[in-house]
């Protein structure tokens, strides 16, 4: 079973103190949505919006076109699997599956069937008669999914379940559960803070600042097309260059920018466009720059730190007039820090921003 | 580096030295002198002479012993359960933070802060008859007022009436303690898992805070064993003994008919019998808690 879940104009206010300001968005019945932003933006708290663990300050939430934000958390027909697991210590994990579906009155066969499926699915049924201090920090995460599993909820609920294990189970079990997901089909709404989750499990991801979401896209239109300047810098690794602008005019085919330590480049944003070169900046992934072969011309970049990652190299540098550049260059390159280099721009591969942050949209 | 190290491990008992030396000479030394003292007929005035276990099969002989030892069980048969449900009681209804509930925590612990002396003048103000609050109470709903001090049955009654309401500040306090500690998104997983108030008591609250349960329970089981002060002053152990404890009983044999050596012999059963109740309590929950 799964539904859509719809947010109208969802805010949530602690006095004067605003969290979650006028949040309206629309899930559809099977997707796997990601909220991704950084610490104290409001995710998590609008997750446990949608679970009833915190009230709505205003707005509307529903569940499979049935209206929630009035019910209390049982009754919404979710369930959450949380950050801390929040197992039932004194039970064991059989009996941490069944609590819910007993406290229902779904009847015994039926608890003990699903049950014996769930476990049998994550691979815990040996452990069924195990308490969960017993159990690996691996092991405890697939329990609280299976609890959630058992209830064949409309829609499940992760609050940041993976931030709690290590780096090699965290990819092993972000991989099961979009297995998970193609197997179930059932709608699921994911907080993270971490760019890589979000980008691999999500079929739309939803970022989230300072109280309000600043792009809904899927992951491919978030980190080609980021719609503000915030989400430029906050999705891809390393983060976005960026570059004020000292001078904007009609170039050949399009826009052409004055950059500062880039000089004048040429762009394909319409010449119409309407920007103000007041606080605007040209963004450019460091994928996107590369190091000329030797005796070919560039823009001179004195590199300060190079960081040989095995696969790429990443080199943090600055140019002519101070401001920092960072180039992605093969792993194989031999660049050594305090080297100038000579770097070349990739044509349309620019993002533009103006002073707001928002994006100019065109240019690729 | 293997001698020094084993020197330095003995330098660090130095440190325990001091309280080593309290307690081998206030606690260790007295306990064996007082079994020493259970097989001799002593006073106060000199050295007594050996009885062997003489002290021990007249005390367990002596009618008002065995009065004693009745009256102290149902004591706290009846005093440790009340303790233990009604400070869980309190502590549930007063685990969040808001200012009333402050000021009742501060205000039930506040009985624990008063001498014996006190806590019973005031039951005697509630109990008295004539003029008893009790007693007006009970003209004014037109009921023959009881004597609750000096009829049997009652007056044991009293003095645990006036013991529970001493005694309730530290369990209370025990309890919330406890709660305290029950991580918050167990109550928020039960939430979601549908769970009704009083399946979240049952099967979440109480099994998270069942070590404070017998750890209160074996504390109060071991303190009201040793019942005596509110006997002494509210009822002097009467009428015909039927609220005398057994510490009472040792004060008298001891102190009132100097016969040292036989209240010696009935401290050491009610030591035995403490040890007893406590260490059955403890291993009754730990196998329920391991089951």
């Amino acid at each position: 079973m799964s539904a859509s879940i719809e947010l109208e104009n969802v805010s949530k206010r602690y006095g004067a103190l605003t969290v979650l300001d006028d949040i309206s968005l629309s899930i559809a019945a099977g997707e796997f949505v990601v909220f991704l932003g950084p610490s104290g933006c409001g995710k998590s708290t609008l997750l446990r919006m949608i679970a009833g663990l915190e009230d709505v300050s205003s707005g509307t939430i529903s569940v499979g076109g049935r209206r929630v934000d009035t019910l209390p958390p049982g009754k919404r027909g979710v369930a959450m699997v949380f950050q801390s697991y929040a197992l039932y210590p004194h039970m064991t994990v059989r009996q941490n599956m069944a609590f819910g579906l007993e406290n229902i009155g779904v009847p015994k066969d039926e608890i003990g069937r699903r049950v014996k499926a769930a476990a049998q699915t994550l691979e815990i049924d040996h452990l069924i008669d195990r308490k969960p201090q017993k159990l690996s920090g691996g092991q405890r995460q697939r329990v609280a999914i299976g609890r959630a599993i058992v209830k064949e909820p409309a829609a499940f609920l992760f609050d940041e379940p993976l931030s709690n294990l290590d780096a090699a189970l965290r990819g092993r079990t972000r991989l099961e559960l979009a297995q998970l997901h193609a197997r179930l089909g059932s709608t699921m709404i994911f907080v993270t803070h971490d760019q890589v989750e979000a980008m691999t499990l999500a079929d739309r991801i939803v970022i989230m600042n300072a109280r309000r979401i600043e792009q809904i896209g899927t992951p491919m239109e978030i980190y080609q097309r980021p719609a503000t300047r915030f989400v430029a810098s906050f999705i891809g690794s390393p983060t976005m260059n960026f570059l004020p602008l000292t001078a904007i005019e009609k170039g050949q085919s399009g826009l052409a920018l004055s950059v500062a330590g880039l000089g004048r480049v040429e762009t394909s944003f319409p010449s119409q466009t309407k920007i103000d070169v007041e606080g605007a900046s040209l963004g450019i992934r460091a994928e996107d720059l590369s190091i000329s072969a030797e005796g070919e011309t560039g823009i001179p970049l004195k590199a300060e730190i190079v960081e040989r990652l095995g696969d790429r190299t990443l080199v943090y540098g600055v140019l002519g007039d101070g401001s920092k550049l960072t180039v992605e260059a093969d792993g194989r390159a031999a660049v050594r820090a305090g080297e100038v280099l000579q770097v070349r721009l990739a044509p349309d591969t620019f993002h533009l921003f103006a002073a707001d942050g928002r994006a100019v949209r065109g240019g690729q | 580096m293997a001698e020094s190290y084993r020197r330095s491990q003995w330098s660090h008992g130095l440190f325990i030295l001091p309280y080593l030396c309290f307690f081998l000479v206030l606690l260790v030394f007295p306990l064996f002198w007082g079994m020493w003292l259970s097989l001799h007929k002593a006073d106060l005035f000199g050295p007594g002479r050996f009885v062997g276990l003489t002290n021990y099969t007249r005390v367990l002989a002596d009618p008002v012993f065995l009065q004693a030892l009745r009256n102290t069980i149902i004591f706290v048969a009846v005093s440790v359960p009340a303790l233990v449900v009604i400070g869980l009681f309190l502590a549930l209804a007063l685990n969040r933070t808001t200012r009333a509930t402050s000021f009742f925590r501060g205000l039930f612990f506040s009985s624990s802060v008063l001498s014996v002396t006190i806590v019973t003048l005031i039951w005697r103000f509630v109990f008295i008859p004539g003029d008893g609050l009790l007693a007006v109470l009970f003209k004014q709903v037109g009921l023959t007022p009881i004597s609750f001090l000096s009829t049997s049955g009652w007056s044991l009654f009293s003095v645990g009436a006036a013991t529970v309401w001493w005694c309730i500040g530290l369990p209370m306090m025990l309890f919330l303690a406890a709660l305290q500690q029950v991580p918050q998104d167990l109550y928020e997983a039960a939430a979601l898992d549908n769970a009704s108030g009083w399946r979240v008591l049952t099967r979440i609250t109480l099994p998270s805070i069942a070590r404070t349960i017998v750890l209160v329970t074996i504390i109060q089981i071991v303190l009201q064993f040793q019942l005596f002060g509110q006997a002494q002053l509210m009822t002097n152990g009467g009428p015909s003994g039927t609220s005398r404890p057994l510490v009472m009983y040792i004060y008298e044999v001891g102190f009132v008919r100097w016969d040292i050596g036989r209240g010696a012999a009935a401290s050491q059963i009610l030591f035995l019998i403490i040890l007893v109740a406590a260490m059955a309590q403890y291993i009754v929950s730990s196998r329920k808690t391991e089951a």
